[in-house]
């Protein structure tokens, strides 16, 4: 018998539990590759395609636009050429028959965020995958002001075949709002120490954004533990930064002041969504996260300049490196910083490329790094 | 770091946080503490419904005991703010109000103003509201719009444990007196909430979720009546906008006008009588300011113009439905 796949409703983030249907992206018939976007989905929080696991033909769209359905609810067919019509009905028949939605109360299983302690810094982070022996784990460091949901699209499809952790920054997330941080460096002493602490003795490093930058100085700082970089709209890579867009994000009290600022970060501004801004604002008004986040952003970009070069740090390291050609915050002209790096500058992309290109990222990152 | 606990441990967590912060908040109350200076536990009681229990522990001296006497610890409260401390008052039942309110709405609302601007009052009176205990007329009101009717007082009325507790705070840290309403059927309501301490604003109203058929405003308990009417309209096809004002003064009148604009619908959710209520006053400025994006009538959900009953099938009929609410929401939706 041919291999016959479902495809479900995804869970992008620990509260997820349902999610509309868009628009399927795919028709009926067409051939389909691991990696490519078959249907747009829609949860609270934020919209996105959810991404082929397996090649094939999309044989049913068995969801319709405009539908709700629970996390894991059949959403499609993918199946092999072979695959008759009879066996397709049955798998539909047999999945719906057996499919149970999650309740509110389950709300809490799968995958949960862990902390560690590094010093006095409390850090949140989520480990998604299997350790997989000769395979050096991959970990995920987010940007300014952002935090481990950044890479929502990115983390479970990057960690198939191997584990992938991804954190929270001291001052960032749920980890401890310490202030007095105001550099890479200083971000970087405690990215090691939580490396240590969770025994990451070597591993593949990818950073967007300020994280990039925080890649760069773990690996000029402790270089025998970093495996690769892949580096997003990375910081340290050039000067130039968009300061009206920090000082924007420092200073946003407010939905109204916060939303202009947010959709700088994105090509299409219909992805900051009211549920977005009022997440940011909760974040935002956590005690110590403004001065922590005012401490930081005077330490590295302060007048719109950043004041961190750290190209040279990725010599002797494999490097990829991925940037939204029309990117508002930190120019694409920084993408060709690193001699010898492999460099993909996405068109008609922006600053949050791993959440809005994630099909085409996940592509690079998991290609570069085997 | 979030976690779930519930409405009344999010009100205890904010004034532990804030006494630690700031040696200048008491607490006050009847049985606040419940055995401070009689043999045994200092902290037997924690108030009414206990929830301000384990504090005086935490913060020996600093939660008092008063007598059953509102108009003078209330007084006393007010006064102690005027010279210096953040004293936060319980008053049991809002329902109490009355043998307190020359002191709460002509001295406490109004020192700022009679001094020129040179005195503040950050005093915070808490206290429970809400009928379905089966406790009769005397212990069951709402009262917000009372409240919400005197300039110079803030009025403060969150329906969740994440508001809760960020209200609180900033309420703790406002600089003018502010009345903290608490619904008795909340008290048990779990929900996320950070363990830091954090602050939500005055005036922002929260768009519990959105919907682009009709805006429905409600507040306290009645929000959770919403989503549960909003749920069973989805199935019908019909999608709904929910706002919680949560704090009634001052009135996020911006969003309640932006959400009607696009709906062209408004229900509006009140626990309160409906004769000079919340409900009454948001839709008369959205009769005035709204009125050509208006594709229906405003209706109103509240209870009956009459004393909260005791009989339970009484009561019961008295307090806004979800099944009310959907009704509501289907008039305006077939309007024309």
């Amino acid at each position: 018998m041919s291999a016959i796949h479902t495809v479900t409703m995804p869970k992008w983030g620990l509260s997820m539990q349902e999610g509309k249907v868009n628009l399927w992206l795919k028709e009926v018939g067409d051939t389909i590759d691991p990696g490519e976007e078959i249907i747009e989905v829609e949860s609270e929080k934020i919209s996105g395609a959810v991404e082929a696991s397996v090649s094939g033909v999309l044989r049913r769209q068995v969801a319709q636009p405009d539908e709700v359905l629970p996390v894991g609810a059949l959403l499609g067919i993918v199946a092999e050429k072979g695959a008759s019509d009879a066996d397709i009905d049955a798998v539909i028949a047999r999945f719906q028959a057996e499919f149970v939605p999650p309740s509110a109360d389950d709300a809490d299983s799968g995958p949960q965020t862990q902390t560690v302690k590094v010093g006095n810094v409390e850090v949140r982070y989520l480990k998604l995958g299997e350790d997989v022996a000769g395979k050096d784990p991959l970990l995920l460091i987010h940007g300014f002001g952002g935090d481990l949901n950044n890479w929502l699209f990115n983390h479970s499809p990057l960690s198939e075949s191997r584990a992938v952790y991804a954190l929270d920054l001291p001052g960032h997330g749920s980890t401890t709002k310490v202030t007095g941080v105001a550099s890479l460096d200083g971000l970087a002493e405690v990215v090691i120490g939580f490396m240590d602490a969770v025994g990451l003795e070597c591993a593949h490093l990818a950073g967007h954004s300020m994280g990039g930058g925080v890649c760069l100085a773990i690996a000029k700082r402790a270089p025998n533990k970093v495996k690769s970089l892949s580096l997003i709209a990375s910081a340290g890579l050039g000067n130039e930064i968009n300061g009206a867009y920090i000082d924007g994000f420092v200073a946003a009290a407010s939905r109204n002041a916060l939303k202009p600022v947010l959709a700088q970060l994105y090509s299409d501004e219909s992805l900051v969504t009211r549920s977005m801004i009022d997440d940011m604002l909760k974040f935002k008004r956590l005690e110590g996260v403004d001065s922590a986040l005012a401490t930081l952003a005077g330490g590295l970009f302060a007048g719109g300049r950043q004041a961190e070069q750290l190209a040279s740090a990725a010599a002797g390291k494999p490097t990829l490196v991925i940037w939204g050609e029309n990117d508002r915050v930190i120019p694409s002209s920084h993408a060709t910083a690193i001699p010898g790096a492999t460099v993909k500058v996405m068109p008609g992309q922006g600053h949050m490329v791993q959440l809005e290109a994630a099909g085409e990222v996940n592509k690079l990152i998991g290609e570069f790094i085997g | 770091m979030a976690r779930k606990i519930t409405y009344q441990q999010a009100i205890n967590e904010a004034l532990d946080q804030e006494m630690s912060r700031d040696p200048s908040v008491i607490i006050m109350g009847e049985d606040v503490a419940g055995g401070e200076g009689s043999p045994g536990e200092n902290d037997a009681w924690g108030g009414v419904l206990g929830v301000t229990k384990g504090l005086y522990a935490k913060h020996p001296g600093r939660v008092l005991d008063t007598p059953i006497s509102e108009s003078g610890y209330v007084g006393a409260a007010v006064g102690a703010a005027c010279n210096g401390l953040r004293p936060v008052a319980e008053l049991m039942f809002i329902d109490f109000m009355g043998v307190c309110f020359d002191q709460i709405f002509n001295q406490a609302a109004k020192f700022k103003y009679m001094f020129g601007g040179k005195a503040k009052t950050p005093v915070v009176i808490r206290a429970m509201y809400g009928a379905g205990f089966r406790a009769a007329a005397q212990h069951s009101q709402c009262l917000y719009n009372v409240f919400t009717h005197i300039p110079g007082l803030k009025v403060v009325i969150p329906s969740n444990p994440y508001d809760a507790k960020g209200l609180l705070i900033q309420s703790i840290r406002d600089n003018d007196p502010v009345i903290f309403l608490e619904h008795k059927a909340l008290y048990t309501m779990e929900g996320d909430v950070p363990a830091e301490s954090y602050i939500v604003p005055f005036g922002e109203a929260a768009v519990v979720q959105e919907g682009d058929d009709v805006t429905i405003v409600a507040m306290g308990r009645m929000v959770h009546y919403a989503k549960e009417a909003a749920g069973n309209l989805r199935k019908k096809g019909i999608q709904c906008e929910i706002i919680d004002p949560r704090t009634t003064s001052p009135l996020d009148t911006d969003t309640i006008l932006e959400s009607v604009e696009r709906t062209g619908r408004l229900v509006v959710v009140d626990e309160s009588n409906p004769r000079c209520s919340m409900a009454s006053d948001i839709s008369s400025f959205v009769a005035q300011e709204a009125f050509g994006a208006l594709k229906a009538p405003i209706q109103m959900v509240t209870a009956p113009h009459v004393p909260v009953p005791f009989a339970a099938s009484l009561e019961d009929l008295y307090i806004p439905s979800p099944a009310r609410i959907e009704e509501a929401v289907m008039k305006v939706k077939e309007y024309r």
